[in-house]
């Protein structure tokens, strides 16, 4: 433990950090533009100068290592100059155009040199110009903002896995650009627009929209997949205009995904703002709200319990399914499941579905397996991870079964099919030893795999091979399953389930089909076959006007993730709450309430009136939702079944990262997204024109 | 004043066969054997006995250098790399030995690479010397083929490979560790150091990068003795050195002359004198374009070696004297060396990527001296702000020409001012 003066302090720190993470150890401020935490040192914006004894010039201090005995002072004359002279540069070429600038009010480079610059300029010279880049749909770019700090291609070299961009020619003429004409094809990409400390890189969907000083800031959970992104909702008004990363180590990070960045415009198209009751003719009336709620009970109440259903979607929130689930107990209807793919998932102990080892866990892991899944799709941010591992560890091996696709660190693709994990759990491939002889395997398993015909046999195949191969021990559990429904864990937890007795989703289509229901109530469940309904009553409630709303014959509107207070429980099982940012458009309502109205025009009250007493019923029906924000460790179980498995590959889960639920596939930038780098790759045909 | 049996590069000019029997008979790779058998350490202690300072600019103890290098392997393989990446303006001391003399370059890697255990060497060639480059791969080839290098080198049970590498001609790759990225086929960026070359460089690995001078006269002293090389010049500038002497003198010409010999001197004998006599001179740049400008006054008397180059607020640099006589626009010259600095900045880092063309750009105004007198002040200040706030050194080398050039020739540039205003004003 290395100890040194900093401004007359004297302070202990670890040995292997630097001379800046020592400053700030000791609580002293050293500004910075290209030093960023996580990612590596470059060094050379020249802002965190500061004096070091005997040394002869000021030192970079966010690439001095700390030395013991270091005496580091910051607030002398000759650091100071040497700031205001590295500001003095920076700006000298820097168009000064705050006031058109998308950043202004969040802009490193005004507050710094606000703090340590001069107060006006000597340069008199023509300023640099450098022609903008074409960055794709999601990223607009003016490059003559920019101070080649460089933290963008670090990024998107060493996090987002693509070396597309790089300081291209020399000295002035330097500039960021791709190497090759391109869109930057990372899933990770607007994260370089937090990571820009000046206005070069700015949201493309969000500019010119407002000003960070005019925006209602509300910190919440991301639904675009299950990984459980911590966010903060930037809302004006009602309107939500854009959606940015929070803190959390053990989650995210500081990334999101693109698509939970940019598909907040979504938010905006296609809402369901009014109930909707079809009439006689065939056809969607607008209705009203007692109207619509009479005309579901009735038919709610004309039909038996046994031929009722109701399916929850992807994007619910912990509320309304158990809302769901009391409205169908107290018809005792049985035939209820939050697996709207059809998973085989639940059931079993709470470690037969969570992605146990934990987010972070993969920041221990040398040897991991996935197995029908593209990470990289289904949840970017553990993807991320998976790289960062890959790229700090010193044994890291990684090998994939399924379909073709395309991880950004080294992987071997081994397999398409079951048979493949058979091989490795007989021992036939060398995989084996490669987990058994790893000190913290892990196998993550794509959550769509075990909605086949043969899940429960997979399930019980990959419980044999984890344990067989040392992935599942004492201290240690790799078994995970990876969701990408964020509501999935929240729905298995709450028992969304079909009781003993009970349909699943494909019991309750095929009964549909064969004219064994008569209503079925989706909660936001847009991906399932509507076409194999039959003529059962479809009641919809949700809040965009995709496939289900079509086929429905009560539309109930509800709110989206962004307009209500929410549990979702992300895929290693963490409990979090998503919070209201703004109002849900016309007349929808939240959608617990709703269907607490529901219940009282069933004449079975549900025992709630408010959120607090709802939440606490959640508590009294799982333990596990008290507990928020903490992981509890996986107790082991038994599940899976010893069964056959079909010998069929395995299918993408995702066909289209850009478009996956209602949200994302009513956004105009997911569609310039698909169009820039999902068609290219599908081939487009003679009519895209 | 260097006797003639104390030259080192007896084929300079090239009179004689720059081949390897040309080079045996001129001594070198004659008991490379026994040299190399004496040891690392005897080497080490030869060359630091010598006193040989870096002939790359810096002047870096050069023993000292070595004595960085890993005694014991950490299981890493150290690097020899020789720096023929000359591009600074007026060198052209290098190009003479590849072209001349490479035997001797050769033989010196091999030693040196003995002194720092490493068993692979690589020459950083400058790019636009082709034919230098042609030479040097002949003469490495011959080498191979005689036994000196490869397997049991010179037949001491020593292995060793030397290989050439040809930049694409930025004067950054000349940078140390530019230099070891650029080798490394990524762009000539210099790193940050700490990590020192001596500890992670080529390929993360233990790495030394010399200059070409500094190698090839290593394989003289061992053979006739530290002692000897410490006995010529002056004390701590010890030897003799390659002058390039150019500009406006009657004979310019690449000349091995002792370190600390007068500039008068110097230019008088080797180079026929400055242009229309000593008393027509205006100033010289005495190493190479990154050392601040002389005047006359300063010229008189001063001695050629690093300590009193340095006292006089300039540097030995690479020892490449441009003379400039009084017909020289001396804002303009120097205004030239900003716009290579301009030019040849990375880009990577702010106070050089932005602070060259900076002052390359009221260089050009001072030139016309379309400026103000306060402008001189911050264009200083402008200087001080680059110097020493950079990665490498090529910021501190694009300021102190244009610091030399305010020193001494303020009065200059503030005639220059007024007579623009005046003509200005008349228009």
């Amino acid at each position: 433990m290395p100890k040194l003066t900093i401004d007359g302090m004297e302070i202990e720190v670890q040995s292997g950090l630097t001379v800046l993470q020592a400053c700030e150890q000791a609580g002293v401020e050293i500004p910075r533009f290209c030093y960023h935490e996580r990612l590596s040192i470059a060094g050379n914006c020249r802002m965190c100068l500061v004096e070091m004894e005997r040394a002869p010039k000021p030192v970079a201090s966010c690439a001095m290592p700390v030395g013991d005995g270091m005496v580091i002072k910051t607030n002398t004359e000759t650091v100071k100059k040497a700031r205001k002279g590295v500001m003095e540069f920076l700006l000298i070429n820097h168009p000064l155009d705050c006031p058109i600038c998308d950043q202004g009010g969040e802009c490193d480079l005004q507050d710094q040199s606000i703090a340590f610059g001069f107060d006006h300029s000597r340069y008199s010279e023509n300023k640099r110009a450098v022609p903008d880049k074409d960055f794709g749909p999601l990223i607009s770019t003016s490059m003559t903002r920019c101070i080649h700090c460089t933290r963008c291609v670090r990024f998107s070299t060493e996090i987002g896995g693509v070396e597309e961009l790089g300081l291209v020619n020399r000295g002035e003429h330097a500039e960021i650009s791709t190497y090759v004409s391109r869109a930057i094809s990372t899933e990770l990409s607007g994260n370089m627009i937090d990571l820009c400390p000046v206005g070069a890189l700015t949201s493309k969907p969000y500019a010119y929209v407002g000003r960070s000083w005019e925006l209602k800031k509300t910190e919440s959970i991301d639904v675009m997949d299950a990984v459980g992104t911590n966010i903060r909702v930037d809302a004006r008004g009602g309107e939500v205009l854009r959606i940015l990363p929070r803190l959390h180590e053990d989650v995210n990070e500081e990334w999101l995904s693109d698509k939970g960045r940019f598909s907040c415009d979504g938010l905006k198209k296609q809402r369901l703002d009014r109930p909707y009751v079809r009439g006689k003719d065939g056809k969607l009336k607008p209705s009203t709200w007692q109207d619509a709620l009479t005309v579901v009970a009735e038919k709610i109440k004309a039909s038996n319990s046994e031929r009722l259903a109701a399916i929850a979607g992807d994007l619910c929130d912990a509320e309304s399914m158990l809302a769901l689930k009391g409205v169908m107990q107290s018809q005792e209807c049985k035939n209820i499941d939050c697996r709207q793919d059809g998973s085989k998932l639940g059931h079993g102990p709470r470690s037969s579905y969570l992605f146990n080892s934990g987010i972070s866990g993969i920041d221990e892991a040398d040897a991991v397996l996935i197995i029908g899944s593209n990470v990289r799709w289904e949840a970017p941010i553990i993807n991320a991870r998976l790289r960062k591992r890959y790229l700090q560890a010193e044994t890291f091996s990684a090998a994939s079964i399924g379909p073709n696709w395309d991880p950004n660190f080294a992987c071997d693709m081994i397999g398409a099919g079951p048979d493949a994990i058979n091989d490795i759990a007989a021992g036939r491939h060398p995989f084996n030893d490669v987990l058994r002889n790893a000190k913290n395997p892990m196998i993550i398993m794509g959550a769509h795999i075990f909605a086949r015909q043969d899940g429960k046999a997979l399930l019980g195949m990959l419980k044999g091979l984890a344990e067989a191969t040392g992935v599942v021990k004492d201290g240690w559990n790799g078994f995970n399953i990876l969701h990408s429904a964020a509501s999935r864990v929240g729905g298995l937890d709450l028992g969304f389930l079909p009781e003993s007795g009970g349909k699943d989703t494909c019991g309750i289509i095929e009964a549909c089909e064969k004219g064994e229901i008569d209503l079925v109530y989706l909660l936001g469940a847009d991906e399932i076959d509507f076409d194999r309904l039959g003529n059962a009553a479809v009641i919809y409630q949700g809040h965009h006007g995709d496939k289900a709303a079509h086929r429905a014959d009560v539309i109930l509107p509800g709110a989206a993730y962004t307009e209500k207070d929410g549990t979702y429980v992300n895929t290693e099982g963490r409990v979090q709450l998503a919070r209201a940012a703004a109002f849900p458009p016309g007349e929808a309502k939240e959608d617990w309430k709703i269907l607490r109205a529901l219940s009282s025009a069933l004449g079975k009250d549900l025992p709630y009136n408010d959120l607090g007493s709802l939440r606490q019923n959640m508590v009294a029906q799982n333990s596990i939702f008290q507990a928020i924000d903490s992981l509890e460790s996986p107790v082991w179980g038994d599940f899976g079944t010893k069964d056959d498995f079909l010998l069929e590959p395995f299918e993408p889960a995702i066909e289209n990262y850009y478009m996956t639920d209602p949200i994302s596939r009513a956004s105009e930038t997911m569609a310039a997204c698909t169009e820039s780098f999902v068609l290219p790759q599908q081939g487009k045909t003679g009519t895209d024109g | 004043m260097l006797r003639l049996e104390d030259r080192i590069f007896t084929n300079l000019y090239g009179f004689d066969d720059s081949g390897l029997k040309g080079a045996q008979a001129r001594g070198d790779w004659s008991n490379t054997k026994d040299l190399i058998q004496k040891g690392r350490d005897w080497i080490i202690d030869e060359v630091k006995k010598s006193e040989l300072r870096g002939r790359g600019g810096a002047g870096f103890p050069t023993g000292l250098k070595w004595s960085f290098m890993p005694k014991e392997t950490d299981g890493r393989p150290s690097y020899i790399v020789v720096n023929a990446d000359e591009s600074e303006p007026g060198t052209c001391k290098d190009r003479d030995i590849l072209r001349n003399d490479p035997h001797k370059l050769i033989e010196g890697t091999l030693l040196a690479a003995v002194a720092m255990n490493a068993h692979a060497g690589y020459i950083y060639v400058r790019g636009e010397f082709y034919n230098e480059a042609m030479r040097l791969e002949a003469a490495i080839a011959e080498a191979y083929d005689a036994g000196l290098l490869g397997k049991n080198a010179c037949g001491s049970g020593y292995d060793f490979d030397l290989y050439v590498h040809r930049g694409a001609g930025a004067y950054i790759c000349g940078e140390e560790t530019a230099l070891i990225e650029s080798l490394e086929g990524k762009k000539g960026q210099p790193r940050l150091k700490p990590p020192f070359p001596a500890g992670a460089g080529l390929y993360g690995c233990p790495t030394t990068v010399n200059n070409v001078e500094t190698i090839a006269v290593v394989p003289t002293i061992l053979r006739r003795g530290g002692d000897w090389f410490a006995g010529l010049g002056r004390p701590k500038n010890t030897g003799s050195k390659l002058f390039c002497l150019q500009g406006h003198v009657n004979k310019p010409c690449n000349v091995e002359e002792e370190m600390g010999i007068s500039l008068k001197e110097l230019l008088e004998k080797h180079a026929g004198g400055v242009r229309g006599g000593w008393d027509n001179l205006l100033a010289v740049i005495p190493g190479g374009s990154s050392v601040p400008v002389i005047p006359k006054d300063v010229c008189d008397d001063i001695l050629m070696d690093f300590d009193s180059l340095r006292a006089a607020q300039t540097g030995l640099g690479t020892a490449a004297v441009i003379v400039m006589d009084k017909s020289t626009d001396i804002i303009e010259a120097i205004c030239r060396l900003s716009h290579f600095y301009a030019h040849e900045s990375c880009g990577q880092c702010t106070p050089c990527r932005e602070g060259c063309g900076w002052m390359h750009r009221v260089m050009q105004r001072m030139v016309r001296g379309q400026a103000t007198v306060e402008e001189i002040d911050v264009l200083w200040d402008v200087t001080k702000q680059v110097e020493g706030h950079t990665i490498c050194a090529l910021g501190d080398a694009a300021a102190w020409p244009v610091q030399g050039l305010i020193r001494h020739f303020r009065p200059e540039m503030e005639k220059r001012i007024s007579e623009y205003r005046k003509a200005a004003k008349a228009a």
